[in-house]
This record gives C-alpha cells, sequence and structure tokens, in this order.
C-alpha cells in the first residue's frame, strides 16, 4: 500500500555512507531499503522450490516450442498445416524432443554407449578400449563444465548473503586464470608441490580484485555493481595486452600463454579417458566451506546480519566496513578458484576464450540457487549439464547450441519473476504470513 | 441518532487465516467525533483501509446515508465524501503547500496553464475559516510537522470531505500542537464534519471522542462515552486489567554511572545536534529525557552507542572513558541499548527469534568459541529468554519480522538485559506498543532500576516520562532547558519543551539563569 512508502528524502540507492546520516526526521517503521536490498530479496524471498522447478519446467516447453518453430522442416510441415495436419504436429514434437533427448544424451547417460558396453568381449577388454569410459563421459562432462560455474557462482552468492551484488566474477575469474596460469609455466616446482601453489594463486589472483572492490566501498562508499562492471572491462583488456606481451607463448602471434607445467595440472579423478578432474572436488568443498562459515561461524553471522539489515548490525557492533572487505576477498578469491580449475583441469594454457562467459553465467547460477550454497550447487550442475550436451544437440539434430543459452535466460527470467510463474500455474500466493506481516505493520 | 451519515455493518476482511477485521458494525453520525480505540494490531487502520477503499472487505457494506456504495479505490472513497490522513503523510516536500493540496486534481485555466490562484485562494479560504494558520505558499519541508498535518487536512477538505479520518494523529505532535489539532478538530465538527479519531492513547479519545468504540483483535468489543474511566477503557482494549502506571519505589541513587560532559555531535553537513549537553545518570536511579522529536535526541543516543563521531565533550561509564569507543567496546563496557526504530536499528527482521537474541553477543562465550557458533547454546538461551519475558512467538525459529511490535520490543529487552551491562540507554521504549505491553516495558525497566542499573530513558511521550524517570531533563535544538523532579506540572515541562528556559525549578541549582549552570545542577539535583 502507499502508506508503506512516505515521501521521504531520496535515499541514493544502495548508499552505503553511514547507515544513520538519512535519519533526522525520519522515524517513522516504514524501513527504507536500497535498491540492491529490494532487489534481492525479491529474488531470494519470493521464491520457493516450487517456484524454481516450475521456472525450469516452463523454461524447457518455452525453449522447445522456440526450437521446433524455428526448424526449417517443421515449418515446411506447417506450410502444409490443413493438407497433413498430424504431420505437422509430430514434426514439431520430434524436433523439439530431439533436441532435449540429445541434450540429454550428451549431458547425463546415452543408451548407445551401454549397447556398445555389452557388444564387447570382456569386461577387461572394455575397460581397456574406453567402452566404460564413455558410459561415464557425459557425467563427467557436466561435472567439468559445472566446476567454474559453481565456485564463481558461490563467488556471487556470498557476498549476496551479505548484502552485495558481485557482478565482476568475470573480472575477478580472470585474475586467477592470470595468476594461476604464470605460476603453472613460469615456475618450476615438484608435483604436489605444483598443483597448490598454482590453486592458492588461484585464489590470490581472484581475491585481489575482489579486496580492491570491497575496499573501494568501504572508504569511499563506491558501488560494488559499477566497481565491478569497470573491473571487468579492465581485467579482460589487461589479459589482452599481458597475452600479447609478457605472457604469450613464444614463437606464436595470436594471444595465447605457454602450456603449464603437467605438475601443475589438477589430477584427473577416474583415469585419463575422462576429463573430471580434482577441481570438481574443490568445488565442492568450497561450497561446503561457503555453507559452513555462513551458517557456522560467527563471520558468517555476520555477513548474514550485515546483508539483511546493515543498521542493526552496526548497532549491534559488527564492523559493517570491514566485513564488506573480507566477503569480497573470499568472493573474488573463490571466482579466482574458478580460473584455477579451468586453466589446471582441462585448458592447460590461457586464451582470449578461456573465461568465456562463466562470470556472468556465475550470476544466473547464484540467481538460479537462490544464493544458498546448496542451491548454487545444483544449479551449476544443472547448467552444466546444459553446456556438456549442447555439442551433442549441434551434432545430432542440428539445433543450434544458443538455444542452450536461450533456456538459461528463460530459466532466470521465470526465477527473477515468481509472480509470473505463480500466475502461470495458479499458485496460491504463498505470502499469507508476508501480507499479514505487511497490514500487521500498517495497524500500528 | 436519526441522521446517521455512515455506516459500516459486517465488516470482515482476512488476510489469509487473520481476520483483521470480524463483523464490524460501526455508526458515525454527522458533526461527531467517532473515536475508534484499540491496541496494535486490533484492526483499527485495517478498518480505515477498507472504509478509504485502499483494501476491499470479503464481507460486509459500507453506507453512506443507508445507501450501498462500494469502494474501489480511494477515488472513491474521496468522491463520497471521506478523506484520509495517514499516519505517514503524503506530501511531496519540495511543493508548496497550495501544490501538494492540489496535487491529483489540479484546474487549469482555459489556456492549460495551472490555476495556481485558485489553489492559493482555497487554502487561504479554509484555512481562515478553521483557523488553521497555513501560508499556501509555503514549502512543506520547512514546516513543523503539526502543520504538516494540517496541510494533510486541508487537502481532505479541499476535496469536500464530509467524514475526516484521522490515522494515529498525534503521534508525531507536541502536547501544543495536540492541543490546537483538539480545537480545530471541534471546529471541524462544529462546521458538521465527523471525524473518525484512530488512537490506542486513552487520554486522547476521552478528550476529544464524542462516542468511542473499542476494538480488539478485529472486532467491536463495545461502545462507551468519553465519561469511562482510563482504567475500563484500558481493560476492554487488553481484555483484562491493566496497571496504567507501574508502581516504584522511591529510588536509591548510588555513583555516577553515565557521565556525559559538554557532549557536541554535529552531523556530516556541519549542522549541530547536540550542543554542549552535559548531564549524569547514577546506579538506580532514572533520567528521563523529554522533548519534541527532532531536537537531538536521536542523534545523543547514537552518540552516545558509538554509531556517531563526537565533536567534543566526553562521555564516561563509571568512570571509563567511551569517547571514542567502537560500539562493540561500548557494548562490552555495560551498556545495554533500546534504539528508537526498532525495526531499523534493533533487529534483524530476516533472522530468527534465536539469532536475534544474540544479535550483539554472538561472538562470546556461550554462543561462540573462536569462531565456532554454538547452535545449542543460542538454541537454549532463545527458549530461556522467550519464557522469561513472555515473547508471543511460534518459536525460536519464527522471523522476528513476524512478531508483532510488542514481542519484538521484548525481543530486543530480552537480548539487551540478558547481558551485564551497568547503564541502560532505551530510546522511545514503548513507542507503536499496546498497552499490555507498555505495562510490561515499564516494570522491566524499573527493575532494572532497582537492580542497581543507571537509566536514561527518552521519550517524547510525556505520560511515560511521568511514569518512569525519577528525574527529568528537557532537551530542546541539542541542549538541556532544564532539569526537573518528577512532581514537575506538566504546562511548565511544555514551556521547556518549547524552548523557553523557565527559571528557579524546584530540582535546579540555584544560579540557573545561566544556562551552563543546569550542568552543575545535574549531578546534584538527585
Amino acid at each position: 500500500m502507499s502508506e508503506q512508502a512516505p515521501p521521504g528524502p531520496p535515499e541514493s540507492p544502495g548508499s552505503p555512507g553511514p547507515a544513520t546520516a538519512t535519519k533526522q526526521k525520519d522515524t517513522s517503521e516504514a524501513s527504507h531499503r536500497s535498491f540492491g536490498q529490494i532487489l534481492r530479496e525479491s529474488i531470494l524471498e519470493g521464491n520457493s522450490v516450487t517456484v524454481i522447478f516450475l521456472a525450469i519446467f516452463t523454461a524447457i516447453v518455452i525453449g522447445g516450442l522456440l526450437n521446433a518453430f524455428t526448424n526449417t522442416t517443421v515449418l515446411d510441415a506447417w506450410g502444409n498445416l490443413f493438407s497433413a495436419p498430424g504431420a505437422a504436429i509430430s514434426q514439431a514434437w520430434d524436433t523439439a524432443i530431439g533436441a532435449y533427448v540429445a541434450l540429454f544424451e550428451g549431458s547425463i547417460f546415452n543408451p548407445h554407449t551401454v549397447a556398445a558396453l555389452f557388444q564387447q568381449a570382456s569386461f577387461s577388454t572394455a575397460i581397456h578400449n574406453g567402452y566404460l569410459a564413455a558410459v561415464f563421459n557425459p557425467l563427467s562432462e557436466t561435472c567439468v563444465q559445472a566446476t567454474p560455474l559453481l565456485l564463481a557462482g558461490l563467488a556471487v552468492a556470498l557476498p549476496y548473503q551479505a548484502g552485495m551484488f558481485n557482478i565482476g566474477a568475470q573480472s575477478q575469474l580472470i585474475g586467477g586464470t592470470i595468476l594461476a596460469t604464470y605460476l603453472g609455466y613460469g615456475v618450476s616446482l615438484p608435483p604436489v608441490i605444483h598443483v597448490i601453489v598454482c590453486v592458492i594463486g588461484g585464489f590470490v589472483g581472484g581475491a585481489v580484485l575482489g579486496w580492491i572492490v570491497g575496499e573501494l566501498k568501504a572508504r569511499t562508499g563506491a558501488h560494488e555493481v559499477i566497481t565491478t562492471i569497470m573491473l571487468n572491462y579492465i581485467m579482460a583488456y589487461l589479459l589482452s595486452f599481458l597475452l600479447g606481451n609478457v605472457m604469450q607463448r613464444p614463437g606464436r602471434s595470436d594471444l595465447i600463454s605457454p602450456v603449464i607445467a603437467g605438475n601443475a595440472h589438477l589430477p584427473r579423478l577416474f583415469g585419463s579417458t575422462l576429463r573430471i578432474n580434482a577441481g570438481f572436488l574443490l568445488a565442492l568443498a568450497c561450497a561446503f566451506g561457503v555453507w559452513w562459515l555462513l551458517y557456522r561461524t560467527t563471520t558468517g553471522f555476520e555477513f548474514r546480519a550485515i546483508g539483511k539489515n546493515p543498521s542493526a548490525a552496526r548497532v549491534a557492533g559488527m564492523n559493517v566496513e570491514r566485513t564488506w572487505i573480507l566477503v569480497m576477498l573470499i568472493a573474488g578469491g573463490l571466482a579466482g578458484l574458478a580460473g584455477s580449475a579451468v586453466i589446471q583441469g582441462t585448458d592447460f594454457s590461457l586464451n582470449f576464450q578461456t573465461y568465456g562467459t562463466f562470470g556472468f553465467d556465475a550470476i544466473t547460477v547464484a540467481l538460479l540457487g537462490l544464493g544458498r550454497p546448496l542451491g548454487v550447487v545444483l544449479a551449476a550442475l544443472l547448467f552444466g549439464a546444459f553446456h556438456a550436451g549442447a555439442p551433442l544437440m549441434q551434432a545430432q539434430t542440428n539445433t543450434s547450441v544458443e538455444i542452450v543459452q536461450v533456456l538459461e535466460a528463460l530459466i532466470v527470467l521465470f526465477v527473477a519473476a515468481p509472480p509470473l510463474i505463480r500466475a502461470i500455474y495458479r499458485l496460491r500466493a504463498a505470502r499469507a504470513a508476508g501480507v499479514a506481516g505487511l497490514t500487521g505493520k500498517g495497524l500500528a | 441518532m436519526t441522521d446517521v451519515e455512515l455506516e459500516l455493518k459486517g465488516i470482515t476482511k482476512r488476510f489469509g487465516s487473520l481476520v483483521a477485521n470480524d463483523r464490524i458494525d460501526l455508526a458515525v453520525s454527522p458533526g461527531h467525533v467517532h473515536a475508534l480505540l484499540g491496541e496494535n494490531g486490533a484492526g483499527k487502520t485495517t478498518l480505515m483501509n477498507v472504509l478509504y477503499g485502499l483494501l476491499q472487505p470479503d464481507e460486509g457494506e459500507i453506507l453512506i446515508d443507508g445507501k450501498s456504495v462500494r469502494f474501489h479505490s480511494p477515488k472513491d472513497a474521496i468522491t463520497a465524501g471521506i478523506g484520509m490522513v495517514h499516519q505517514h503523510f503524503m506530501l511531496v516536500p519540495v511543493f508548496t503547500v497550495a501544490e501538494n493540496v492540489t496535487l491529483g486534481m489540479e484546474e487549469t485555466r482555459p489556456s492549460g496553464l495551472l490555476d495556481r490562484r485558485k489553489a492559493r485562494n482555497d487554502v487561504r479560504e479554509l484555512s481562515r475559516r478553521y483557523g488553521l494558520a497555513v501560508d499556501p505558499d509555503a514549502l512543506v519541508e520547512d514546516l513543523p510537522v503539526g502543520i504538516q498535518q494540517r496541510v494533510e487536512i486541508i487537502k481532505a477538505l479541499v476535496r469536500d470531505a464530509s467524514v475526516l479520518i484521522l490515522d494515529e494523529p498525534t503521534a508525531v505532535l507536541t502536547p501544543a500542537e495536540t492541543e490546537d489539532l483538539f480545537r480545530i478538530i471541534r471546529q471541524l465538527k462544529d462546521g458538521g464534519t465527523s471525524v473518525v479519531f484512530i488512537s490506542h492513547k486513552l487520554k486522547e479519545v476521552q478528550a476529544i471522542a464524542d462516542t468511542i468504540t473499542v476494538l480488539r483483535r478485529g472486532a467491536v468489543v463495545g461502545d462507551k462515552p468519553p465519561s469511562a474511566t482510563e482504567d475500563e477503557l484500558a481493560a476492554m482494549m487488553v481484555g483484562r486489567d491493566v496497571q496504567l502506571v507501574v508502581s516504584k519505589a522511591a529510588a536509591r541513587p548510588g555513583d555516577v554511572m553515565l557521565d556525559v560532559e559538554d557532549l557536541t555531535v554535529v552531523d556530516e553537513t556541519g549542522r549541530v545536534w547536540v550542543n554542549g549537553m552535559s548531564f549524569q545518570v547514577r546506579a538506580g536511579e532514572i533520567l528521563g529525557l523529554a522533548g519534541v522529536q527532532g531536537n537531538g535526541q536521536t542523534e545523543l543516543t547514537e552518540a552516545l552507542i558509538g554509531l556517531r563521531p563526537i565533536a567534543s565533550g566526553y562521555i564516561r561509564l563509571d568512570g571509563r572513558d567511551l569517547t571514542h569507543s567502537t560500539p562493540r567496546q561500548r557494548l562490552h563496557a555495560g551498556v545495554a541499548y533500546v534504539p528508537e526504530d526498532r525495526q531499523e536499528d534493533g533487529l534483524v527482521g530476516a533472522f530468527s527469534v534465536a539469532d536475534n537474541m544474540i544479535l550483539d553477543n554472538y561472538d562470546r562465550p556461550p554462543f561462540a568459541s573462536g569462531i565456532n557458533l554454538h547452535l545449542g547454546a543460542i538454541a537454549s538461551n532463545a527458549a530461556e529468554r522467550v519464557q522469561e519475558f513472555d515473547v508471543r512467538t511460534q518459536s525460536a525459529d519464527t522471523p522476528v519480522g513476524t512478531l508483532s511490535g510488542g514481542n519484538q520490543q521484548k525481543v530486543i529487552l530480552a537480548r539487551e538485559l540478558g547481558r551485564e551491562h551497568k547503564v541502560l540507554v532505551a530510546s522511545q521504549p514503548t513507542r507503536g506498543l499496546d498497552v499490555g505491553s507498555i505495562e510490561f516495558v515499564h516494570r522491566r525497566i524499573v527493575r532494572q532500576r532497582d537492580h542497581g542499573v543507571a537509566v536514561l530513558i527518552v521519550s517524547s511521550e510525556l505520560d511515560e516520562i511521568y511514569a518512569l524517570a525519577d528525574r527529568i531533563a528537557v532537551i530542546y535544538e541539542g541542549r538541556i532547558t532544564g532539569f526537573r523532579p518528577p512532581s514537575v506540572p506538566v504546562e511548565e515541562l511544555g514551556l521547556l519543551m518549547a524552548g523557553s528556559e523557565v527559571p528557579g525549578g524546584p530540582a535546579e541549582a540555584p544560579e540557573a539563569e545561566a544556562p551552563e549552570a543546569e550542568q552543575a545542577g545535574a549531578g546534584e539535583s538527585s
């Protein structure tokens, strides 16, 4: 209701300045929230798990329709709708389903590989010739794709919980890749130590960038959304500069770094044919670590209190500015680890495609995961599966890989607009308590 | 009464499982002041929002002059002659009074330009008729709260309101402004306008109403004439007998615990909010700081707790200098703090009751060792405190934001009083609370005093100051205009609150003519 918003002095959105500065007159109970807080609450609190699943389902249906009706065969069939209506519909159905089947086969499980496995003379030859590996290859690829998404997703989710929007997972990831790559080829160390040093390097590379953002916010009040976006540009161009100069692979004229030493590779978990590597375990451990930090430690208590109500946290004696810095430092480190996992796990050298759009996909992963560690794990696995399955889908059904990005975008769109999903599925607004709370306040 | 103008019949409004209004009947006669009395959450505002078209009733009907009407929006209600002055004003601060009044019903001259002259004349005319003394050309942001409220009243009158709803109109006013408002209400009444006066303050309702309807838990408990006694009305509101004034023994002040000397607080823009203020609070006494809101109370308490830098002066706690300590150091040194705005500064609404119970204590044993939180200790602490302070909540895991104001305040008190503390600073400790909760909060504060805690109460409610204080200080524009014993007449406090330094108050030292001398009087006066 309009009475919840008394005309007060306009507050700069997300103004982190002294929280007490604007309160001289306005002592009303209507609490002023920053733009960021409102956005965060509307996304995080407006969603139930049901809504998330319905959002994914809806996105898949719409994605299928889009897919079917951009296919020339289907469109031809619809051109003959009146002469052969059945053909038109079944053609559309086949196209949509075919693409998803291929996506599934590419990301989770392909029955053909099992058939091939059982056609082998003996189990040992099957293993030896890689037929067993082929069965698990889709899952392995899903995990490989999910690893950087998961780590970078945590880098967005953790600041989320502390009331900040980290749009800069991209720049922090680049920072991590630069340092991890440099340590990978630039120094020579014994096997296990080299891996560890590079992983730490990845963390530090990202953490430095996160720290800059936190420090700027704490000292000058610069909003993290602005600084992280700008740092994304700065780091992309810095990378381009480095790859063309000091980090360029000798004898190459394109932008690519030397290959990192074999000692710096993250060990593969199930033999050399499957690409799944220790990076995936690292990512899961980080997810657990973030959960533990947030919900089992005093530091996490501070993070969450400051995220939900910075002024009450300040009154309770918490150091809000120092927490901002710490949160961004850890988040940057997590994004840096994502870079490390890509370089040391699968790519082994750094070029301009390495970082792709992980940093931005991370935002969608964190949104879909509702900013919670377990949610981020599940969301990263889902998007990892999309990424892993897309090439096979394209190869088998001639569906453009971009449909996967459309799917991701649709999912996030629906997750960001829970009322839309509720309206589509006529869910009872699960906000009775919320409404009561709202009017309870109005009754004051 | 035959000429019933406005009637509500069987109004029911539900929010989910909560019944905010349960078959409410209400009849407002023309030229009457009809008070709606009830605790917070009794459904007063919901009912008025139904009447004003902001909410649609689930059942029941609204009758105007006997005809059933349906309001789909405030526009319909305004057309039907109903005006509402909200608790929080709906004014554009950078517009003039006349502009605010015409906003939404701007009239234009044939040329298409705004007819400002007519707007100004309307305001002047109404202002004169009801003795409102409002300048149509003044900017709203420059006006005191009391005048802003009159602008809201003019807004309603310009739209030909014959029924005026005032939602907790006195919450933001000084005693003198309240008197002015009552005068205006009487004039409106004489002019034939009916007024629905919503309040939970017994005295005011008795002073102004012709009929009092008491609501409790969404239902009408009964109608009373204004001659009903306070105790009677309070019992109806709460549903049981209530002690309106907490009985307390005489204070036995001990050593000086909180010593504020020559304190000056300046904000970022250079405005001086607290101007060389000095006072002392002794162990076992309650100092009540009275004053109209916005005279530096907020800044003073924030400076005491360490949220605002101190430009000059000292703050000492039991002899220890805290002038430049961080909030955490002060909390650990033994300051308990009940902030003015509990939802903004006192609680994290999305956190559970249990987490809010440790909000400023989470990093100390038994709740944590190192960085590890002890969830067991947190849960058992919450269970204990919920019991002790009678916090009405489904469980300790319920988000605190869903509790009622009174229960939220109990959570804060439970947390602050549960810590070791020597000084309790409580700002507006019962703002927005119902009678029952006020009784509870007052009793706890007095009990802390009796245990030897030095208590500073900052309140703009004189009733509260009188009920609690062993000594009263009055703040005006960042200065203390006088210290008085609790026997001081209300008129004298009113003068001090308005800034006149009344010399020779009984509690003052003889040299009270000089403003600085008050500081000397502070310590001894108890």
